[in-house]
């Protein structure tokens, strides 16, 4: 099935996406807002531009966009996966609790803020390129790797911009290459990747080489760096009662 | 570090009376009571005691008395108690002083100071004994215009609405900041009433999704427990952008009490913190908020009303004018004077503004500029008895939300320490001994108690002023009067002095 989204407005085009209930291609997309919201057990492929909130509360479904996506990708997330093949806005998977989201180009500011993970959901998200400041703000849960594979950003310098790891209290951070310059809080712990590590990069990065065809040992083939928080209450002691 | 911080409290106990049973000592989870064996005394560490009378309700003999502690520093119009108290508390620790509930402080409170009218002589009173009295109201935006197909039958553009048997609703309080058993009294107690709860932004129990038409969910900035199932289950969805007793910051459970049940509900692991930043990420603007509240439109097929809940603060008209051209369908005002399961001190005692004023500035704001019918208005921030809600109703109000009242008709003292975990009337406590002193068959029956008795307060109160149905009341402030008030103040209120 063949939606030709031009010229329909973000409701119309939902509910045709709606309407027909399973795999489908959109074409013709062009910043139509929250499309494949709260979707399971189908298959998205989508042309053009979606607007923000691409695959919010997203529940299983595949979403895959042969162009750009803007601000706030799977937001709310809780399973399926999103892979983008261009660049994305800011505030990617914001709480995002489960699946995947995999860019082969660079996201804006705070992406995977406030992701969490439960139980067996641990979400992923995978930035080919490099990312805008406030990366993995209040990072709760969950993965994100960041590759820089079209070089540094240059903005900053590094594959990272700003800020990033703010209030992280949980899940892990990879970064391709040594971290050498970025600036992070007090409340991480930063290291090189040891070999547990590598492993489990290697499955995360499966999807990542075989959506945009790298070669999973080529992507492999350089230092990790490896950030995790120091603590899970990073807000224990600062209170007293009254 | 010396301690030098006194107790709140005297514990009196009659050794008369006294028969050691020790019921005091099991009751009491802050482990005031003690009992010494080798003298056969009970003893008492009153710097632990709180104040919450568990024991004074219990004791078989009625023994115990708590009393204000009656010791003081040198007199001080200045320095009061508390003030050199909370010198000393933060002086030892460092930290930043955490409260629980509304402010004590004595801030005014213009309820108190609006009196109602009455019919006399030349317009009848109406008995609600004899005559039906509506007390029925729907929440949701009102159409612009009457709509009719070829023939001229009406076609149906009524935007979805909540309808509530009375206009009163249960107010956000999470799992996790109250127990199970105190979030099932409340979902029996709305579903019999034909009113609603709100979950609060700690997710939804599984147990709990079979009240979901009496429920409304809350997506606030963490974002817990907010899946597919969650918006579909629900009634409404609120989004949570402020809380009248913490206005401008978010919120944190510490991660004692994300137990494996609490855990489930906010889908996050046992133990950890639950951080509620102070903003949303994604909402800097009136044009973001929208596309917040499109999105949970969107997600839920446009079936439900969404309601944006925000603290009562010095812009809140302007504020409230946004947020009614924001899509969303409700607007929840808190007020400073509203509860807490655990806010900084400071800024519950300092920040934001009285619900009195919040609402009639934003009732006015929004006829002002034609858009009043783009969306209903429900107060929250101290309604403590059915006169306030009337009052508030008077005032432009659609509907009430109570927390603090519901909470104490399931048996909290206003105590004042949820955020200890410790409630030993098992409402503020995820601890398993303690949350089974609730009983949720007896606590929705006060609830349902409660909630009727006020609805036939407010009969007779309309009754009386010759009005048969609520929603001729709502923004009637002709009705209203105020006493001891000021010019500026009457004329925010938009109301005239008693006896104009």
């Amino acid at each position: 099935m063949v939606i030709n989204a031009y010229g329909l407005d973000f409701k119309e085009l939902n509910a045709k996406i709606r309407a027909v209930g399973s795999d489908c291609v959109v074409e013709g997309c062009i910043g139509q807002r929250y499309i494949g919201e709260g979707l399971d057990g189908v298959t998205l492929k989508l042309y053009g531009t979606p607007g923000n909130t691409l695959g919010g509360y997203l529940n299983g479904a595949t979403i895959e966009v042969f162009g750009n996506a803007q601000d706030e990708v799977g937001d709310t997330m809780n399973a399926g996966r999103i892979i983008v093949h261009g660049n994305i806005g800011d505030a990617a998977g914001y709480a995002m609790r489960g699946g995947v989201i995999c860019v082969r180009g660079n996201a804006g500011y705070r992406t995977g803020i406030h992701m969490k993970e439960y139980k067996d959901k641990r979400p992923v998200i995978i930035i080919g390129g490099y990312t805008g400041s406030f990366l993995g703000e209040y990072q709760a849960g969950g993965v994100i790797i960041v590759l820089g594979l079209g070089g540094p950003s240059p903005y900053t310098g590094n594959i990272v911009g700003e800020f990033p790891c703010t209030g992280m209290h949980g899940g892990k951070l990879f970064l391709r290459g040594r971290a050498e310059g970025v600036d992070f809080p007090a409340q991480v712990n930063v290291r090189l990747a040891g070999e547990e590590d590598r492993a489990e990069l290697a499955g995360h990065l499966e999807i990542f080489a075989y959506s945009f065809g790298y070669p999973l040992g080529w992507l492999l083939d350089s230092d990790y760096t490896v950030v995790t928080p120091n603590t899970k209450r990073p807000y224990k002691q600062l209170y007293v009662q009254n | 570090m010396p301690n030098y911080i006194l107790p709140d409290f005297e514990v009196e106990r009659r050794d008369d009376r006294c028969i050691r049973c020790r019921v005091c000592e099991r009751q009491c989870a802050n482990e005031v009571h003690s009992y010494d064996e080798e003298n056969d005394v009970m003893l008492a560490d009153e710097l632990k005691c709180v104040g919450c009378h568990r024991c004074v309700a219990l004791c078989p003999t009625r023994a115990l008395k708590i009393v204000k502690y009656s010791g003081t520093f040198r007199e001080n119009a200045n320095w009061s108690n508390q003030s050199i108290l909370e010198i000393y508390k933060q002086a030892e620790s460092g930290g930043v002083l955490l409260s629980s509930m509304g402010t004590p402080n004595p801030c005014p409170v213009y309820f108190d100071k609006i009196l109602i009218n009455a019919s006399q002589v030349t317009n009848p009173s109406i008995d609600p004994l004899r005559e039906p009295m509506e007390t029925r109201v729907f929440l949701g935006k009102r159409p612009q215009n009457i709509e009719r197909d070829e023939t001229g039958k009406l076609n149906n553009n009524l935007p979805p609405q909540l309808e509530l048997s009375v206009p009163i609703m249960f107010s956000a309080m999470s799992y996790g900041s109250i127990s199970y058993n105190a979030h099932e009294s409340l979902a029996r107690a709305a579903t019999e009433l034909g009113i609603y709860y709100n979950t609060g932004e700690g997710g939804l129990h599984e147990d709990f999704y079979k009240y979901g038409p009496n429920t409304i969910v809350q997506v606030a900035s963490g974002r817990f427990g907010v899946h597919k199932g969650y918006l579909d289950v629900a009634a409404a969805i609120e989004i949570k952008m402020g809380q009248g007793a913490k206005p401008g910051i978010g919120g944190h459970l510490p991660g004692e009490k994300i137990t494996e049940d609490v855990s489930r509900a906010r889908m996050i692991p046992v133990g950890t913190d639950a951080i509620s930043p102070a903003p949303h990420h994604d909402i800097y603007s009136i044009e973001d908020l929208r596309q917040l509240v499109y999105s949970l439109k969107e997600a839920t097929e446009y079936k439900k009303p969404v309601i944006v809940k925000v603290a009562a603060v010095h812009n809140i008209a302007a504020i409230a004018s946004g947020i009614a051209r924001s899509g969303a369908d409700i607007i929840a005002i808190d007020g400073f004077r509203g509860g807490t399961g655990a806010a900084p001190t400071r800024i519950r005692d300092n920040v934001g503004i009285p619900i009195e004023l919040a609402l009639a500035s934003v009732d006015k704001r929004l006829r002002d500029e034609g858009i009043r019918g783009n969306v209903s208005l429900v107060v929250a921030g101290s309604i403590r008895n059915s006169a306030d809600v009337v009052k508030a109703i008077a005032l432009g109000a659609d509907a009430c939300y109570i927390g603090t009242a519901a909470l104490i008709a399931l048996g909290c003292h206003l105590c004042r320490t949820c955020h200890l975990g410790k409630c030993n009337w098992g409402i503020a406590t995820q601890r398993p001994d303690l949350v089974k002193r609730l009983n949720p068959e007896i606590g929705y029956k006060r609830l349902v108690n409660l909630v009727t008795a006020w609805q036939h307060e407010i009969k007779e109160l309309l009754g009386g002023m010759g009005i048969n149905s609520i929603e001729a009341l709502r923004g009637n402030r002709l009705m209203l009067r105020g006493v001891g008030l000021n010019e500026k103040e009457l004329e925010i209120l938009g109301i005239k002095h008693a006896g104009e």
